[in-house]
C-alpha cells in the first residue's frame, strides 16, 4: 500500500474510448492477469492429465531427481519421465504436489482477502460517513491490528489449535486482513464525499445508502481491486509461513508443508534442490503474478503513475 | 495546535495501550475457543513428567494459581494479564527450570540486531532506488536498471533465504549457512568474533533487504511523481534553484514522511516476516525460539515470545509516532 494511492484519482472509464487507449490495457496488469490464469489452469486442468493421488506418502520411489537431470549422486535414485519433477524423501511426486497444492494456497487467499474486504468495505464507508465517534472507534482499532506482528499471533493460535482445515485457516487470516482495506477506503470516501458528482447526488434527493453503493463503489473499484489482490498475497503469505513452521493443515499437501518437510529433511543441504525448489518457484509466480496486478492496478487508479516515464 | 501536543502523546500511548492488550487478549481467547483447554492440558503434561521433577505436587500447585485455573475464565484472563505485564512468563515448559523470560533476554539483542540494520538498510536504499525512479532528470540508463531490482519484491523474505542458503552456502560456500557466530568463539570485541558475526549476518539481512526495499521504492517513486505538480516545486525551479537542491530539498523532503508512516505501519510485517528468516538460518534469535517452543509444544514459551513481539513493535510503532511530529510540525493527530 504506497502513500501515492491516497491520492484521490478521477473516475476511470472503460466505456467510449478508442479500445486500445483503454487503461485496463495496462502491460503489467494483463502479464499478472497472464501468470494467475496459468496457475489456476494447471490446477483445474492438472487432475485430468496427471494422477493426484501420487501426492501421498510413499506412493512414488524415493528421492529421485527431476528427469531432465543428469547425476552420480548414489543418494539419489535414476531419473525417470515417470516422474518428471522428480521425488521427495516421503514418496511423493512433486508434480502431483504441485497440481494439488498450489490451487489450495491461492483459495486460502481468496478466501481470507473476501472476508477482510466486505469487513473493510462496511467499517471503511461506516468510518468514511458517519465520522464521529463511530469514526474515531474504527480507525482506532485499525490502526492498532495493523501494528499487531499477525504472523506471531497465528503462530500461536495454529500452535494450541493443531488441526486446522483449510477454511479455519482463511478464516484466522481474515482477522488481519481487514485493516487495510477499512484505512483505503475511509480516506477514500473522506475525499470522494465533497466531489462534486456526489453532491449532485445529494441535490437530486438519492439516500446515503444510494450514494454510497451507486455513486462512491464504482469509481473506488480499480482501488478495491488493488487491495485485495495485495491482501490475497499478503494472506498466502502468512497461510505458507504457517505451514512451513509445521502449523498448517496436516493431512493434505500443501506447497507451504512440502516446504516445511524439506526442510526439516535438510534437503537443502542433501542438494534436493526439487523438492523445496519446485513449491517455492510455484508461490513465487503467484506472488508475482498478485504483484504485477496489484501495482498494474494502482496505475489504472492513478493516472499520474502511469504519466512516470512520458513526462 | 501543531507538533508535539500533549494531547497527540496522550492519544499515541493510547493506542500503544491498545494494540498490546489487544494482542495480548487475541492470543488468551482465540486458543480458549478450542475444545480442550490448553492450560489445563499444559499442567497434566507437568503433572506426566512429574516424577523426574522434585518438589512437583508443589510447582503444579503454583501454577494453578498463577494461572487461577480453579476460577472462572474472567479470573484467569486476569491472572493472565498481570502476569504478562508484570513480564512474568513463568517456566518454560520443554526446558523445566529455566525461566521464559531468561530466554528471551538471550534471544532478544540477536533479533534487534537483525531487525534494526536489515531495516534501515532496506528503508534507506528502497527510498534512495525509489526518488531516483521517479525524478525525470535522472539518466534513462539509471532508470532503466532499476525496475530490475524490484523483481525481488514480491518474494517473501524466508523464500528467498531459502534461494540464497542454496546458493552462497551449498554451492558456492561463501557463507555459513546456519547460526549467528562460528563454533568456537566467545561473544565479545575481538575481531574472531566480529568478523564471524558479519559472515554469519550477512544472508539473513540480505534475504530481508533484498526482498523488502521494492516497497520502499514504489511508495517513494508515487510521492515524489505526485509531489512534481505541485506549485512549490514549479516555484522552486522557476527561482532558478539548482536541480540538486530542489530534488533533496522539495522533492524527497517532501516524500520522505508518509514513508516513515508508512515503515511504522509495516514494522509488524517485517517483525512477522523475520521469525521465518530466523528459522531459516538458524539465528538465535526469538524466531529461532520461537520454532523451538512449537517443536516441543512449549506453550508458555511460544506465548511469552509473541507477546513480546506484540510488545515490541508497539514500542517501535510509539516511537515512531512521537518522533513524527518533531519531524514535520504539520502533523497532528487531528485530522
Amino acid at each position: 500500500m504506497s502513500a501515492a494511492t491516497d491520492t484521490p484519482a478521477p473516475a476511470v472509464k472503460t466505456v467510449g474510448l478508442n479500445r486500445w487507449d483503454s487503461p485496463w490495457l495496462n502491460t503489467k496488469f494483463l502479464i499478472g492477469v497472464g501468470m494467475l490464469l496459468v496457475v489456476v489452469l494447471m490446477g483445474l486442468l492438472g487432475p485430468l492429465f496427471w494422477d493426484t493421488t501420487l501426492a501421498r506418502v510413499a506412493s512414488s520411489p524415493l528421492n529421485l531427481p527431476p528427469a531432465w537431470v543428469q547425476t552420480d549422486n548414489p543418494a539419489f535414485g535414476e531419473p525417470t519421465w515417470d516422474h518428471p519433477l522428480g521425488t521427495e524423501s516421503n514418496g511423493r511426486d512433486m508434480l502431483a504436489v504441485l497440481i494439488v497444492g498450489t490451487p489450495r494456497s491461492l483459495r486460502v487467499g481468496v478466501i481470507a482477502a473476501g472476508i477482510g474486504m466486505l469487513v473493510g468495505i462496511v467499517l471503511g464507508f461506516s468510518a468514511g460517513f458517519m465520522g464521529g465517534w463511530v469514526d474515531n472507534v474504527i480507525r482506532t482499532l485499525a490502526d492498532s491490528v495493523i501494528t499487531i506482528p499477525s504472523l506471531a499471533v497465528l503462530i500461536v493460535i495454529s500452535a494450541y489449535v493443531r488441526t486446522v482445515s483449510v477454511e479455519n485457516m482463511a478464516l484466522l487470516l481474515a482477522l488481519f486482513a481487514w485493516p487495510g482495506p477499512t484505512r483505503l477506503l475511509r480516506s477514500q470516501v473522506l475525499s470522494m464525499r465533497e466531489r462534486g458528482y456526489v453532491r449532485m447526488a445529494r441535490l437530486t434527493g438519492a439516500s446515503t445508502f444510494a450514494i454510497m453503493f451507486k455513486e462512491i463503489l464504482p469509481n473506488l473499484l480499480p482501488y478495491l481491486a488493488s487491495s485485495f489482490t495485495g491482501n490475497v498475497s499478503a494472506a498466502i503469505l502468512a497461510a505458507t509461513g504457517l505451514e512451513a513452521l509445521g502449523l498448517g493443515p496436516t493431512r493434505i499437501p500443501t506447497l507451504g508443508m512440502t516446504i516445511f518437510y524439506a526442510l526439516r529433511a535438510a534437503a537443502i543441504l542433501r542438494g534436493m534442490w526439487w523438492w523445496w525448489g519446485f513449491p517455492i518457484a510455484a508461490l513465487i509466480v503467484i506472488f508475482t503474478a498478485l504483484f504485477l496486478i496489484t501495482i498494474g492496478l494502482d496505475e489504472i487508479a492513478n493516472p499520474r503513475l502511469r504519466g512516470a516515464k512520458a513526462r | 495546535m501543531a507538533g508535539l501536543t500533549p494531547r497527540y502523546v496522550l492519544r499515541r500511548l493510547g493506542m500503544f495501550v491498545l494494540t498490546v492488550w489487544l494482542g495480548a487478549t487475541i492470543i488468551f481467547i482465540i486458543p480458549r475457543l478450542a475444545p480442550g483447554d490448553p492450560v489445563a492440558a499444559m499442567v497434566s503434561r507437568l503433572m506426566a513428567q512429574a516424577g523426574y521433577i522434585e518438589n512437583s505436587a508443589e510447582i503444579i500447585a503454583a501454577w494453578r494459581a498463577r494461572f487461577g485455573l480453579d476460577g472462572p475464565i474472567w479470573v484467569q484472563y486476569l491472572a493472565y494479564l498481570r502476569n504478562m505485564v508484570m513480564l512474568d512468563m513463568g517456566y518454560s515448559l520443554s526446558s523445566f527450570p529455566s525461566q521464559v523470560d531468561e530466554m528471551i533476554a538471550d534471544a532478544l539483542p540477536w533479533t534487534v540486531g537483525l531487525l534494526s540494520v536489515s531495516t534501515l538498510l532496506s528503508f534507506l536504499i528502497g527510498n534512495t532506488i525509489g526518488a531516483l525512479m521517479g525524478w525525470p532528470r535522472v539518466p534513462a540508463w539509471i532508470r532503466a536498471l532499476l525496475p530490475t531490482t524490484l523483481t525481488f519484491t514480491s518474494i517473501p523474505f524466508f523464500m528467498l533465504g531459502i534461494l540464497l542458503v542454496y546458493v552462497f552456502a551449498y554451492e558456492l560456500r561463501w557463507f555459513p549457512p546456519t547460526g549467528a557466530y562460528g563454533r568456537g568463539l566467545s561473544p565479545g570485541w575481538n575481531w574472531p568474533f566480529i568478523k564471524s558475526l558479519a559472515q554469519h549476518g550477512v544472508l539473513p539481512v540480505m534475504s530481508i533487504v533484498v526482498t523488502s526495499m521494492g516497497f520502499w521504492a514504489l511508495g517513494m517513486r508515487g510521492m515524489i511523481i505526485t509531489n512534481q505538480g505541485e506549485d512549490y516545486m514549479i516555484l522552486a525551479e522557476a527561482k532558478g534553484l539548482r536541480p540538486s537542491r530542489v530534488f533533496l530539498q522539495y522533492g524527497i523532503r517532501n516524500s520522505i514522511l508518509p514513508q516513515v508512516t508508512a515503515l511504522a505501519l509495516s514494522l509488524g510485517g517485517i517483525a512477522g516476516g523475520s521469525t521465518l528468516v530466523e528459522y531459516i538460518f538458524a539465528y538465535p534469535g526469538m524466531g529461532y525460539l520461537l520454532y523451538q517452543g512449537i517443536v516441543n509444544t512449549d506453550y508458555t514459551l511460544i506465548q511469552g515470545i509473541v507477546f513480546m513481539l506484540i510488545l515490541g513493535t508497539a514500542t517501535a510503532v510509539l516511537i515512531l509516532d512521537l518522533l513524527l511530529p518533531i519531524l514535520d510540525p504539520r502533523i497532528s493527530y487531528e485530522r
